[in-house]
């Protein structure tokens, strides 16, 4: 069974039987060291900023590396700072991070997009909203605000009553000469987006087109981008901050994006939570990745087909039953803002035997109900046609470009961060990680689909344990501070398996009621990375598939 | 006796008579049947037109943010928006004449979004949903946010809620119809950020400063935070 605890990886440098050696690490990477950090989730190295290449290529080929999981970038009283938190798709515990110090006035150094792929995006975006430079990146430009933007916004020196122009440039005449390039005058530029029925919200992709084929594609984000990580870090700890996961991945993950701000808060806090409150909230997490699947598919669907009748119906039909129960826990549809530090809101409603009636119910209809997806969409030979074998995306670009859930396990890549790196109920419950080899779009809603079955598993087992649970042990919140404070300079990054994939949130404490620094690794974002990849070489039908199965949410790309 | 009988059964309504004889009971409407002998109402052209124009609306496709969730669970099962006629998406600007705004409107999507209003044909109608296209919800503190829809485009209903429910929305879809049908129209934004050529922009520190990046014909939008409400 998938489940079972694997054996460490212990063929990599600087790993024993207890996890990772960070003095063995520390050897190998030698003089590139200038010091050492201690964060809550793993070591970290201060390095050289000239040497940042050569660590990260060290560490991803001999000490195996392979997952650049998200790179922060932060602005403090006397440097910048950029932190490259790695990870193994072998067995994400093991992390390490690499911190680059950089100078206040003349904030640059080396990028680690050579080494790692998907570190291209997440350096764009350190440039755009803190303002460090990366030198010899291969496309140093804004990623998120305009590009006609002024200063950058994360940064401790930014006014933002500071007046702003926006250009609508994007509306060139495609068959104007210089859209064409010049040794290939077939080729045709196209905007797809950002208002447009099948980018899943307001993305934009620019295209470049020979004959029906893409020979170019830059999918351009951040006309969702509503300052997410400074709301973040203008709320305190306790309260403010927890209704903004919500609205990251606003597809009714609701619970699994408040999971990963509370996972990372209470590690950053040290609080514990009662075992009661962990089965609620995998229970309801997983109510939350069917309500979410549910919508993926049949967004798909929509965009497959172009029909907005059928499947679409039936996804949505699926997906209320899931948003009522979650409406009769937590009192809303969508912004659920149940989760608290500690444990969650409230227990279960009452009558619990009508509620448990209620899931099971659900639950006992679910494998009818899939058994339909399978002949409407799986089994349909038009779709089948239209999926299978294009947008492929082969393991090891998935790793490189640092893609998670359903897009990572579509394509064979064995990583849950649910079974990896257990939280929450999940290592007590009897369940299995879905894995497809087809790399293409089809097996990646293939997995989706199947993960579907997973989930009821999972919440079916959360049912038989709440109904048996003693009535006098139901404590569903521990006694946490009124104004929590954590303890100063502590940083932590911790990732959770969202909807989209892993969702990780790095926090830094200053010692007051409210983060320092928030930064959120959003998978959309890393997942939509790839999606250039996919589709080069393809036609823009299959492009739009790719997407669709790529599942983004514009909220968290852009957040 | 019964030759008045059969007189009283052999007898055609005068709708029977008008309809002549052959058609189809599916002609045969609620409507029609209470109208009666006399198929014809008299009203004024332009009161007819806005009742038409209420009870037949074409909604833009359109979807920003979260409340573009539950604005499909709107148009989908359950809720189903069509029952009060208003329940055609329309992919395209030019076949709508009601955008239901729903979400965060932030820099870089206002010109598009201001684009896309342009593009509808007249009357065109604005549904504001949720509170980020009421002033900017949670996120109004956000540098990147714009406080509200209506200071891009003229909104005739503001939905509240983050996000409103479905039966907030079609509430606020048949408040439209109402407005619609009684010929009432939305005033006209109070401080609109308007689409502009960047060289007729004022010429201060900011506009000098990108003039080598931005061509004078480019069509921009200026954003003075510093004034937002």
């Amino acid at each position: 069974m998938s489940l079972e605890k694997r054996t460490p990886v212990v063929d990599d440098v600087g790993v024993t039987e207890d996890g990772v050696d960070y003095d063995a690490l520390a050897d190998l990477l030698g003089d590139s060291i200038i010091d050492r950090e201690h964060h809550v989730n793993a070591e970290g190295f201060v390095i050289r900023p000239d040497d940042v290449q050569s660590v990260l290529r060290t560490l991803k080929d001999e000490a195996g590396f392979d997952h650049c999981s998200c790179v922060t970038a932060q602005d403090y009283d006397d440097r910048y700072e950029s932190i490259y938190h790695l990870k193994k798709y072998r067995d994400p515990t093991q992390e390490v991070s690499v911190v680059v110090p950089t100078p206040k006035d003349d904030p640059r150094h080396q990028t680690g997009s050579d080494v790692y792929e998907t570190a291209n995006w997440h350096e764009r975006e350190a440039y755009d909203l803190v303002g460090i430079e990366y030198d010899d990146h291969p496309d140093q430009r804004r990623i998120l605000l305009p590009e006609t933007w002024q200063g950058h916004p994360l940064s401790q020196d930014f006014n933002q009553d500071q007046p702003q122009v926006v250009s609508l440039r994007e509306h060139a005449n495609p068959l104007q000469d210089d859209k064409q390039s010049p040794d290939d005058p077939d080729t045709m530029f196209i905007n797809i987006g950002p208002h447009h029925p099948a980018t899943h919200g307001v993305l934009h992709v620019k295209t470049v087109l020979d004959g029906e084929q893409i020979v170019d594609i830059d999918p351009d984000i951040g006309y969702l981008h509503r300052c997410e990580e400074q709301m973040c870090q203008q709320g305190t700890y306790r309260h403010q901050i927890m209704p903004y996961p919500d609205r990251w991945d606003y597809i009714s993950a609701g619970i699994l994006n408040e999971w990963a701000y509370a996972r990372a808060a209470e590690d950053l806090a040290d609080i514990e939570v009662p075992e009661y409150a962990q089965v609620i909230r995998t229970m309801s997490a997983e109510m939350c990745r069917i309500a979410s699947h549910s919508l993926a598919l049949a967004t798909f669907a929509l965009d497959v087909f172009g029909d907005f009748t059928a499947v679409f119906q039936y996804g949505i039909r699926d997906r209320e039953i899931a948003q009522d129960l979650l409406e009769d826990l937590t009192g809303q549809r969508l912004m659920f803002n149940y989760l608290r530090l500690g444990g969650v809101a409230w227990d279960l409603p009452e009558p619990r035997e009508e509620y448990f009636e209620k899931i099971r119910d659900f639950l006992d209809d679910l494998p009818e109900k899939l058994a339909e997806y399978h002949d409407l969409v799986t089994g349909n030979e038009i779709f089948q046609m239209r999926c299978v074998d294009t947008g492929i995306l082969t393991p090891e670009k998935v790793k490189d470009y640092g893609a998670t859930g359903p897009v990572a396990r579509g394509s064979g890549v064995d990583y849950d961060l649910r079974r990896d790196d257990p939280y929450g109920y999940y290592d007590e419950l009897d369940w299995d990680v879905v894995t497809e080899d087809g790399c293409d779009n089809f097996s990646r809603v293939l997995v989706r689909l199947r993960e579907l079955e997973e989930s009821a598993r999972i919440i079916e087992q959360c049912v038989d344990l709440l109904e048996e649970w003693p009535e006098d042990d139901r404590t569903i919140q521990a006694n946490v501070p009124r104004t929590l404070k954590p303890d100063p300079d502590r940083e932590i990054y911790r990732a959770v398996e969202g909807a989209k994939g892993e969702l990780g949130i790095y926090i830094r404490s200053d010692g007051t009621d409210k983060p320092a620094r928030f930064k959120i690794r959003s998978p959309c974002f890393s997942n939509l990375q790839s999606l250039a990849e996919m589709s080069e070489g393809e036609y823009i039908p299959d492009m739009i598939a790719s997407l669709g199965s790529l599942d983004i949410v514009l909220g968290e790309v852009d957040r | 006796m019964s030759s008045d009988q059969t007189k009283l059964a052999d007898a055609q309504s005068t709708q029977e008579a008008r309809m002549g004889s052959g058609a189809d009971d599916r002609f045969n409407s609620k409507l029609r049947e209470a109208f009666g002998s006399t198929p014809f109402i008299l009203t004024k052209f332009d009161k007819f037109m806005n009742w038409v124009r209420g009870s037949s609306m074409f909604m833009l496709q359109f979807g920003i943010a979260c409340c573009s969730i539950e604005m499909i669970h709107t148009y989908a099962i359950k809720h189903d928006l069509d029952r009060f006629g208003a329940g055609v998406p329309r992919a395209s600007p030019r076949q709508a004449d009601v955008i239901i705004v729903p979400g965060t409107i932030v820099s870089k999507f206002a010109p598009r979004m201001k684009r896309v209003y342009d593009q509808m044909p007249e009357p065109k109608f604005v549904v504001s949903m949720g509170s980020c296209t009421v002033s900017g919800g949670p996120f109004q503190e956000g540098y990147n946010v714009v406080k509200g829809a209506e200071e891009v485009i003229p909104c005739d209903i503001h939905v509240p809620g983050c996000p409103p429910r479905p039966e907030a929305l079609i509430y606020g879809v048949a408040k439209l119809q109402e407005r619609i049908a009684e010929g009432e129209s939305s005033p006209v934004t109070v401080k609109p950020y308007e689409l502009e050529q960047f060289g007729d922009l004022e010429q201060d520190e900011l506009v000098q400063k990108l003039a080598d990046q931005i061509d004078e014909e480019d069509l921009v939008m200026r954003y003075n935070w510093g004034d937002s409400p």
